[in-house]
């Protein structure tokens, strides 16, 4: 069975490109807008890894993480975050928070799916 | 690629373009206004990030050299220039056309790009252009490190998503890995957290990666493990004379699990030191059994490559090697005689000795034969070099494609034909291709083809220079031909008659000598050089479709296979490869027929008697032999007394007094101390056809 993946980012261009890249991989998407619609998706629908963003409106990455977290369900699930280079701080506190990796922004299709193959068995 | 995600692009791209077009604008009325520069910067910034985002390499990396180029501008490393703009205007309009009429990334057409980035990357220090060219400069390729690691995870490891396995996984797929779990710090049961991780590894790997490439798979561990340390214990590079690897105890504290004075305290014990060290609990059983692993790897990659060191080659001056061929033609003469000695005399344990010494001097032979064989694609490269030359000189366009490089050839072979195929090559490239011009109106393309190719033919080496030019003048060479009284008027010669008529001396076509070529000297050179390699020179021509010269040549010049025989009490060589078969030739048949035609099992095999040839009285023998040989495609026979059998002939040059002799090309000792000349069973054909010619006349 496809392995399910989350993707959260208010951009949709963003969004579009993740989902094109995962399911062409072979993977389902599930596509969340922000932390809100995530968590409240991820109730409905468990998943194998989460890739987030980190700022949203409503919920931001770093909150979501903790969130996901929280969830005995969830305590082992990967999580990568979106962050930008200049987003040093921001990462630390993502990992502190739980996050598995990250992935810096931009970045190209290929880059994406090394790092999903890094913490997610195919 | 998704069209929605493509259209959303697509339109961000126009709009930063057209931002970018009035920076650039603005720039150019005032080169000094940084905020321009500035926003130059971030519109050519903005445009890689996305396009990269979508996947669009080629755009991104095109835009990263313009977008360092105006780096080192806000730095003011550059100045502005309007050739800079000039250029930049021009890459965004390119960038312009290109995005717009965006399909899809894979079919995006990138060769406007290429000029443009060449001319931006040309402005940047090398470090600075793009990633893809500077990387991997370090390391030759194809050399392998082996690398020592040691990954202690954080025990919380699981609770952020992360799974050690995958991490061993990627190294695995690296190349060459061990790896050792350390079992020493699982708890006893009872207090064991099911959600800790506990297991540590230590892991060999060898691979032709970097370090960074290593640590790159640690990335999402890296600062939270316990330990991870990466060290190189083996670079690939050259051995020390002392073979192996460290001892069990080096390792051991190389690897901190062990200090230099605990390790001496153990060494003074009787027993193995492994064994030792575990049983005073210095070190767990899983550490030896890593320094172990670690040894036997490293000591199995290093033989590997000694053995493939062992392969490789020494350099040796090759008057040695010289030295050592005539010492070889010694030995093959003198086991000449201890077989000829040893047949005539009733002793089998001499001949059991004379055979061995035989069997052993043809493998010798072979072998220091083989030594001084070298490839010939060692002198390609002069030629490649030459054609470049006489192009940029002639205003021609020509390649040289070089074929079979890597047949071997005597080296003395080599160096002697060096000569000749440059003046081959020369005149293909003067003479054979046309100019540019006349080779579009002839339908062909504009640049010309010279191909050099070596092969192996039997015991010879063929080499071929062909041009795709326009061939060779039949009509021009006929005229010139019969202005030089070479061939008669009534005379229409065929095309091989016709055209060897190049390798006269002081033959030349051309009205007007070039620097190149033309001064009517060269090719009759050529010829000779070749001949005295004992090969021989075929040209073959279609106008208009080029040239093309094969030069057939025999592998070595020291030691031939030939074939004995006698005729009126003298002993004379055939080179046994050009040698097909014998026949007998009854008197009685000989006489049948006035023409000197065999008839091999049905097949009409003209012959030459050799007796007939070096004006000897007939020998009147019932049956005479014919050994047929094969000589430019022909089978011609030569009618001898005796054929005696295989010979190991070391060839002597006869001399210069003896250089003029038609039909001999040297001479051997025979096992007896006697002389055999060696027969130049071609240019017997040549002059038996010419005297069968004039008698005809």
């Amino acid at each position: 069975m496809a392995k399910k993946i989350m993707t959260v980012d208010d951009s949709a261009t963003i969004r579009q490109m993740l989902k094109f890249t995962l399911s062409d991989a072979g993977f389902e998407v599930i596509e969340a807008i922000d932390g809100v619609d995530a968590c409240a998706k991820l109730k409905e629908n468990p998943v194998n890894m989460v890739i987030t963003d980190l700022n949203m409106p409503k919920m931001d990455g770093i909150e979501l993480i903790r969130e996901v977290r929280k969830d005995p369900a969830n305590r082992f699930v990967p999580i990568i975050m979106l962050t930008t280079e200049s987003q040093e701080a921001k990462k630390q506190e993502g990992k502190s928070a739980g996050a598995s990796g990250w992935i810096v922004k931009p970045f190209s299709p290929e880059q994406l799916l090394a790092v999903v193959k890094m913490v997610l068995v195919a | 690629m998704n069209d929605l995600l493509l259209e959303t692009f697509r339109e961000e791209v126009a709009e930063i373009l057209s931002e970018l077009e009035n920076s650039l604008l603005e720039l150019e009325e005032n080169t000094a206004d940084s905020a321009a520069v500035d926003r130059v910067f971030r519109s050519l910034h903005t445009i890689k990030g996305s396009s990269s985002m979508v996947g669009l390499d080629k755009i991104s990396e095109f835009v990263h050299d313009i977008e360092s180029v105006y780096d080192l501008v806000r730095e003011g490393a550059l100045v502005v220039t309007r050739e800079l703009i000039n250029l930049t205007l021009t890459a965004k309009d390119q960038l312009k056309t290109l995005v717009s009429s965006l399909i899809s990334n894979e079919k995006i057409e990138t060769k406007g790009l290429d000029a443009i980035g060449a001319q931006f990357s040309a402005m940047l220090p090398l470090s600075a252009a793009g990633p893809v060219r500077t990387a991997g400069a370090e390391r030759g390729v194809g050399e392998k490190l082996t690398y020592r690691i040691r990954f202690r995870p954080s025990p919380d490891m699981f609770r952020k998503g992360l799974n050690p396995l995958f991490i061993l996984r990627e190294l695995k797929q690296l190349g060459d890995c061990l790896v050792i779990p350390q079992l020493d710090e699982i708890p006893p049961l009872e207090t064991l957290q099911a959600e800790e991780c506990y297991l540590h590894w230590d892991i060999v790997l060898t691979t032709d990666k970097d370090p960074d490439e290593i640590r790159d798979i640690f990335i999402f561990v890296e600062d939270s493990c316990l330990e991870l340390t990466l060290d190189v214990i083996d670079d690939g590079g050259l051995l020390d004379t002392e073979f192996g690897y460290k001892k069990l105890g080096e390792i051991l504290v190389e690897r901190g699990d062990l200090n230099e004075e605990q390790l001496n305290t153990a060494l003074r014990a009787k027993g193995k030191i492994g064994t030792k060290l575990v049983d005073s609990g210095l070190v767990t059983s899983g550490v030896i059994e890593t320094a172990l692993a670690e040894q036997r790897h490293v000591q199995d990659i290093r033989q590997v490559r000694k053995n493939t060191e062992i392969a490789s080659s020494i350099r040796v001056r090759s008057d040695k090697l010289d030295a050592l061929v005539n010492l070889i033609g010694e030995l093959v003469t003198v086991q000449a005689r201890l077989s000829q000695h040893s047949s005539s005399h009733v002793d089998s344990e001499l001949l059991a000795i004379s055979e061995e010494v035989e069997r052993l001097t043809w493998d010798l032979r072979d072998q220091v034969l083989n030594i001084r064989m070298l490839p010939i694609g060692t002198t390609f490269t002069r030629y490649r070099r030459l054609v470049r030359d006489l192009c940029s000189e002639l205003g021609k366009n020509v390649v040289l494609e070089a074929v079979g490089a890597e047949t071997e050839l005597d080296k003395t072979v080599i160096d002697r034909l060096s000569d000749p195929l440059v003046h081959l090559i020369r005149n293909s490239v003067d003479h054979g291709i046309e100019k540019p011009e006349q080779r579009q109106a002839a339908g062909k393309p504009a640049v010309g083809t010279v191909r050099l190719s070596a092969l192996h033919t039997g015991a010879n080496v063929t080499i071929t220079i062909s041009d795709d030019g326009c061939g060779l003048d039949r009509t021009l060479l006929l005229k010139r031909g019969r202005e030089l009284g070479l061939i008669s008027a009534e005379v229409d010669p065929s095309d091989r008659d016709l055209f060897n008529i190049i390798f006269t001396p002081g033959f030349s076509t051309t009205e007007t000598v070039t620097s190149v070529s033309g001064r009517g000297v060269g090719m009759d050179i050529v010829k000779r050089s070749v001949e005295e390699l004992r090969g021989s020179i075929t040209v073959h021509s279609h106008p208009g479709c080029g040239t093309e010269f094969a030069i057939k040549l025999p592998l070595t010049l020291a030691i031939i296979d030939g074939l004995l025989v006698k005729i009126a009490d003298e002993s004379y060589v055939f080179p046994l490869s050009a040698v097909e078969e014998c026949v007998e030739l009854h008197r009685a048949d000989s006489a049948a027929n006035d023409r000197d035609l065999a008839n091999v099992r049905g097949e009409i095999v003209p012959y030459i008697r050799l007796r007939d040839f070096f004006t000897m009285p007939d020998s009147e023998r019932e049956i005479e032999q014919i050994v047929i040989a094969q000589i430019e495609g022909m089978r011609i026979g030569f009618v001898v007394d005796y054929v005696i059998g295989e010979h190991q002939t070391v060839i002597k040059s006869l001399g210069k007094f003896y250089h003029g002799i038609k039909g001999l090309s040297g001479a051997t000792i025979l096992g007896n101390g006697s002389v055999a000349l060696i027969l130049d069973l071609a240019q017997i054909a040549d002059r038996a056809a010419v005297l069968e010619n004039s008698s005809l006349r």
